[in-house]
């Protein structure tokens, strides 16, 4: 038994995963696979369950109901140090008493390999501070600690990694450095990384596949690209990146597309980017993928007329500007400074257009704010 | 230069203070140890001979003594240790919101008096008291075997009188453990077993250290516990210091045996902290 489980490797799947505290509901009836070999993102604010359903795959906490397999293999229940499974802690979680060598040693001398001289020091090379064998942990850097961590964990080969917010202690250029390693250092050992986070960008950056997560159950999972671009809920659409989600009501069919009214202005959506299951739908577009022209300008594609230049904010690459429309709601609008045209001005009246198969469409019941409360940004970069 | 004179300044009730009732003394003691009765003499008059064979004539009529006090307090000192560790533990690691009011607890003894509670260990290991009794039904001892006056009762007692100072650093050190570490050793192929080896006892060492320590050095000197819970059998240095000191009237040698006593504890305790290596120790 014991062997078996050490030994599983294969996919790993949750299956209807529940684990409650008391009343508290921390992960509720999920499931999920994670295929071999992939960068897998959990993603969500805090107390969304990303963190209690990380402890869960790890075994440091016993689901209340559900399954976890790995491969064909049964680890609901197995004990933490019987799983080929290896975790890298939020604080990284060095044994402060040991050396790095000794740290990183640790996992082979339980399992009693042999050449834990060779495996310690290649490890330290991929990571790039064989130089520091001999230290305490508390003699090196944040950076320097957290790699010395991941080097702990996949010195083990071990079916999953975990990673449990493992850059969240750095400062933010430290981690833009540290999510192209670890990415790199994902594709070169060729390990299951399943990364926990709340940083959006940084899911993005690295993971193949996200699931965003909220209130213990999956919101929607999929590609980076996918997620940005086709998002299915207003907490998606809010909580990865920015999102002006207009309310409207289908009035027809056009071919693929439907043609909704945006207070009495008519525009084009695709029907597969539809998710609206009556007549009341959000029309959503992400702020980018807006152009303003001047009223006498003539546009392409859907165009929303009326529009008023509220604020205006330079920003080197880009300029923010806010437009509000004739119903009272103001519009967010980035555009890139790439054309040598002079901004425009606060109190221009404009119009607002973009490409039709940029729109995307959301329930009409949905609470149109749903996570942008919680922005990782103000969460994470202050 | 005023900046210069202030840390001294402070210091000096405190060097003034040791001097007068710690350096002096000391010296009297070391003075006292050498001396001779004086011949024909009264009880308690002596002179200066510088007589160092003082020294040897102690220790090796009370060899016996000098013996069984390193033996219970060290016997003290372990069981103490056995009972603490889990109690520290459990106090730091699972008692959660009652953590500070079990910690309340273990000083709580401190609020009666020592000797009271050594008298009251008496009591509990008595003919009445509830021990004997359940013993003898469980036929663990004897009908004709008594607790009281007897090596067990007075190590028992020391035990209990130290514990509260084995458990506060030991309770301290642990405390100071991120159980993350504890659980990353789960997580890195360790059980159990192997994780209180390799993590979290060599982490909470600086405890056990000074744990076993503030046990064993005062454990050794005791008297108290010999004196009320012992007979003329189970009699420690403390014992005979006290008879020679107050009984006897024999200075020279109750001082000596006190420095004799001293020398030992300072040696055994060097060669521990070598061994223990607390300066390796985080």
């Amino acid at each position: 038994m014991v062997k078996a489980s050490i030994e599983a490797r294969g996919d790993l799947r949750l299956t209807r995963l529940t684990k409650t505290y008391g009343d508290f509901t921390a992960v509720d009836d999920l499931s999920l696979t994670i295929a071999k070999g992939s960068f897998f993102a959990l993603l969500g604010p805090s107390g969304c369950g990303k963190t209690t359903t990380l402890r869960m795959i790890a075994g440091l906490e016993e689901p209340t109901a559900g399954s976890i397999h790995l491969g064909e293999t049964d680890i609901t229940t197995t004990k933490p140090y019987q799983r080929p499974i290896n975790t890298v802690f939020q604080n990284y979680a060095l044994f402060p008493h040991l050396t790095i060598f000794e740290n990183i040693a640790f996992g082979l001398r339980r399992r009693g390999k042999s050449d834990v001289k060779e495996a310690v020091e290649k490890v330290l090379n991929l990571v790039e501070l064989p130089h520091l064998a001999q230290r305490k942990p508390t003699q090196l850097s944040g950076g320097q600690q957290q790699r010395i961590a991941l080097a702990r964990a996949i010195v083990n080969r071990p079916a999953l990694l975990l990673l449990d917010e493992p850059l969240g202690a750095l400062d933010l250029k430290l981690r833009r450095q540290m999510q192209i390693e670890l990415k790199w250092i994902q594709k070169e050992v060729g390990l299951t990384f399943v990364h926990v986070t709340h940083d959006q960008e940084e899911a993005m950056t690295m993971a193949d596949t996200i699931a965003v997560m909220n209130e213990g159950q999956i919101e929607q999972m999929g590609s980076p690209a996918d997620l940005y671009d086709n998002p299915e809920t207003a907490y998606v659409a809010n909580f990865l990146g920015q999102s002006n989600l207009i309310k409207g009501t289908i009035s027809g069919n056009d071919g693929d597309s439907q043609i909704v009214d945006l207070y009495g202005q008519k525009i084009s959506l695709p029907k597969s980017r539809s998710h609206a299951v009556d007549s009341s739908t959000y029309a959503g577009i992400r702020p980018e993928k807006f152009r303003i022209s001047l009223l006498e300008t003539p546009v392409k594609g859907n165009v929303l007329s009326g529009g008023k230049i509220e604020d205006v904010s330079y920003i080197g690459v880009s300029t923010q500007y806010q437009v509000e429309m004739p119903w009272g709601q103001e519009l967010m609008v980035f555009e890139q400074n790439d054309d040598g045209v002079a901004p425009f001005k606060k109190g221009d009246a404009v119009n607002i257009s973009w490409e039709p198969t940029f729109t995307f469409g959301l329930r009409g019941d949905e609470d149109a704010t749903a996570g942008s409360e919680v922005a990782p940004e103000v969460l994470d970069e202050e | 230069m005023r900046k210069i004179r202030t840390p001294y300044l402070l210091l000096l009730p405190g060097f003034a203070f040791l001097f007068t009732f710690f350096i002096l003394p000391i010296i009297n003691l070391a003075q006292t140890s050498t001396q001779t009765s004086v011949v024909g003499g009264d009880t308690g008059q002596y002179e200066q001979t510088l007589r160092f064979a003082n020294y040897i004539d102690a220790f090796v009529e009370n060899k016996e003594q000098f013996g069984r006090s390193f033996l219970y307090a060290i016997l003290a000192t372990l069981l103490a240790l056995a009972i603490s560790y889990p109690l520290a533990y459990a106090i730091a690691f699972k008692s959660g919101k009652y953590k500070n009011v079990l910690l309340v607890l273990v000083v709580a003894p401190f609020f009666t008096s020592f000797l009271l509670r050594t008298i009251a260990w008496k009591q509990i290991l008595g003919e009445e008291g509830f021990v004997v009794p359940t013993l003898r039904t469980f036929g663990i001892i004897s009908e004709s075997t008594t607790l009281t006056s007897t090596s067990f009762a007075v190590v028992m007692g020391m035990t209990y009188n130290f514990l509260p100072f084995m458990t506060l650093p030991l309770f301290a050190s642990i405390d100071r453990i991120d159980p993350r570490t504890l659980e990353a050793s789960g997580d890195l192929y360790a059980n159990g077993i192997t994780t209180f080896r390799k993590v979290t006892l060599p982490l909470s060492m600086p405890g056990v250290v000074a744990g076993t320590l503030l046990t064993f050095i005062p454990a050794a000197g005791d008297y108290v516990n010999a004196a009320i819970l012992g007979s003329p059998n189970t009699k420690m240095l403390g014992n005979v210091i006290e008879s020679r000191y107050f009984k006897v009237v024999d200075y020279p040698t109750a001082a000596a045996l006190s420095f004799t006593l001293m020398a030992a504890i300072l040696i055994l305790v060097t060669l521990y902290i070598r061994k223990a290596g607390t300066e390796e120790l985080v």
